[in-house]
């Protein structure tokens, strides 16, 4: 069934009702047990869960030992075009906001792809904003096959493109595709994203499945958290993990968790997440999905990143910037904040210090496509 | 007395393989391999930079051994056979582990791909080394495609479960002339040794050891108890009951007349 009709399903489910009703020995019960249902997860967010946050941490700190070992899998972001035709009320690279846009040239995404892979980073996330007629896609399967000089395995987080836009990044030795639904909720998504391509909620919803059709190898879906109630998008963001895995169970598939930190100024946080929280969040990510990848970003600080590391996180971004071009020359304005801004080096020397391998170089495009 | 283990015309010592995936740090492989005294090392041809093979963990792996690439990421057999092949490229040699994997979650093997990997990956000279789902009649068609050996699980991978798929491994012991590998699910020495007291013909693990508190102490009861099972094996268990039998009979006083 298509997700959308799927989360179509679950609006009569009253989410609230059925937090309240979990009690310590429900928690308990889903502690002890191999197979966790689609409704353990949200009991895991009640707050009766959170009187057992420690044994939930220990619980998804040694699945995650057994299912990944003591690996962290890194990648380097790189923004080649912040243009953007969206309204998105958070975002600092909205077409509301009178910022210098900026679009790379070949020559520029040739230098910044120099300068990242000169760290001997392997991994790159290629970002733009939402504009087809500038980061035309011709122009993002241009900047792949100039990346593909430099790295061996390239991701795209971009507007979402139809069947065939995927079809053609995949050739052109695209493996990961990350996309947020931003908020699932689809009331409050209309609210934030009012006017511009983004408006349409369903075609960005069902992208992740237009995308393992066209046999992206790898996918990386999230919710922004702090836009609306925690609890109700991790439902609907578990609930999306497991549509996927159910659906295109071959796709290597991983889950981010990122609480944003808006710089606009005008917009408040609706509903921002607490650290405790967070932590419940992502230790029931992991006892629900053992084998699904997390993703924690660099909006995280040092210290909290070094601190969540045994609790279920697989992957992280390091050497970071979120300036078009921010990686060899000036900066211009960045889509938001960093609180974690330690080089890929740095980055090394504190996981392998924390008993992590760092890994940066864990898949080649070349081992699917013909190049 | 010799008791070799043969793969491929090839004399094998050691009836332990081992892997070199999710250590904590990359420098810890060799102490693991001298404490397990393995001699073919499997590694995923997709931690191994392609463009910069000097950089990888190749680098850890010490001189003499046999290096098993395995084709892990591959969806398919189209996939596995062209991985398979950058291996051989990349200068890790003909011998392949086939990993064909379409579900992530619980990293099952696709029999079906596997087979047709194998026949491809055969007839290109490659040594190959299956990894699949316990099943007579694949394991037949495999040997027939001319693996090297079979290699079935006994539990999913990195689950350390043990030989849950005991009944089927048996029967594969007994029927399938070329080589079985329990290949997955070993958590413990003692169902390695349980393996190999089945007449298994060795082990293949690497979780069970890299995710140990102290890896290289977890090699070397792994060896042990790797050696302990096949002694056993070779010097044929006595038979099991489920009654106790008294080692002085009741029928004792007849004599034969």
């Amino acid at each position: 069934m298509e997700f959308y009709r799927k989360l179509q399903e679950f609006k009569s489910f009253n989410l609230q009702s059925y937090l309240d009703s979990i009690a310590p020995h429900h928690i308990e019960a889903i502690l002890a047990k191999d197979n966790v249902t689609e409704l353990d997860f949200p009991a895991l967010l009640s707050d009766a869960a959170l009187e057992y946050l420690e044994p939930m941490a220990q619980r998804a700190a040694t699945i995650t030992r057994k299912q990944f070992g003591n690996v962290i899998f890194l990648f380097t972001p790189l923004y080649i075009s912040n243009y953007c035709e969206n309204t998105c009320r958070y975002c600092s690279f909205a077409c509301t906001h009178n910022i210098e846009r900026r679009h790379l040239s070949p020559r520029e995404i040739r230098e910044e792809a120099q300068k990242i892979g000169d760290t001997g980073m392997r991994h790159i996330l290629l970002l733009t904003g939402e504009s087809s007629k500038k980061a035309t896609l011709e122009y993002i399967t241009d900047a792949v096959a100039l990346c593909r000089d430099y790295f061996s395995s390239i991701g795209i987080e971009i507007y979402p493109l139809t069947e065939e836009g995927y079809g053609r990044c995949v050739a052109e030795g695209v493996d990961s595709l990350t996309i947020y639904q931003e908020v699932y909720d689809e009331t409050i998504y209309h609210e934030l994203h009012r006017g511009g391509p983004k408006d349409n909620y369903r075609f960005r919803l069902e992208a992740p499945d237009r995308a393992c059709r066209q046999n992206v190898h790898s996918l990386t879906i999230g919710a922004l958290l702090g836009l609306h109630d925690f609890r109700k998008e991790a439902f609907a963001l578990a609930l999306h993990l497991r549509h996927i895995q159910n659906t295109w169970p071959a796709t290597e598939v991983s889950v981010s968790l990122p609480r944003i930190r808006p710089l606009v100024q005008d917009f408040a946080l609706p509903d921002p997440v607490s650290d405790k929280r967070f932590v419940q969040l992502l230790t029931a990510f992991r006892i629900a999905f053992p084998s699904v990848g997390i993703t924690i970003s660099t909006r995280e600080s040092k210290e909290f990143r070094n601190n969540i590391l045994p609790l279920g996180v697989t992957r992280m971004s390091a050497g970071v910037s979120t300036a078009v071009g921010g990686h060899s020359q000036a900066p211009s304005t960045t889509q938001f904040e960093i609180a974690d801004s330690r080089s890929l080096e740095e980055m090394k020397r504190d996981l392998l210090r924390a008993g992590f391998q760092p890994v940066t170089y864990d898949w080649n495009s070349r081992l699917l496509i013909n190049s | 007395m010799n008791d070799d283990l043969i793969i491929a015309g090839k004399p094998i010592r050691s009836r332990l393989i081992t892997g070199s995936g999710k250590y904590r740090d990359d420098r810890i492989i060799k102490e693991v391999l001298e404490a397990a005294e393995c001699d073919i090392i499997t590694i995923a041809l997709r931690r191994i930079d392609l463009d910069r093979p000097d950089d990888s963990i190749l680098n850890h792996i010490p001189e003499g051994k046999i290096l098993l690439p395995n084709t892990s990421g591959a969806r398919n057999a189209d996939e596995a056979v062209r991985i398979a092949r950058l291996a051989r490229a990349a200068g890790c040699g003909d011998w392949i582990k086939i990993e064909v994997i379409n579900d992530q979650k619980y990293l099952l093997p696709d029999n079906q791909e596997t087979l047709k990997a194998t026949e491809e990956l055969v007839k290109d000279g490659f040594v190959v080394l299956p990894y699949m789902s316990p099943e007579l009649a694949t394991a037949r068609r495999l040997v027939d495609a001319g693996a090297a050996a079979v290699m079935p699980f006994g539990a999913p991978i990195g689950t350390n479960k043990g030989l849950r798929t005991l009944d089927l491994i048996e029967i594969l012991v007994e029927e399938i002339s070329i080589p079985v590998i329990v290949d997955a699910g070993i958590g413990r020495p003692s169902h390695a040794a349980q393996a190999m007291e089945l007449g298994v013909d060795a082990i293949l693990l690497n979780t069970a050891i890299a995710s140990s508190k102290d890896p290289v102490a977890m090699a070397q009861a792994f060896k042990m108890a790797i050696r302990a099972g096949r002694y056993a094996y070779l010097a044929g268990p006595g038979a099991q009951s489920h009654n106790a039998r008294p080692s002085s009979p009741m029928t004792g006083f007849l004599r034969d007349e």
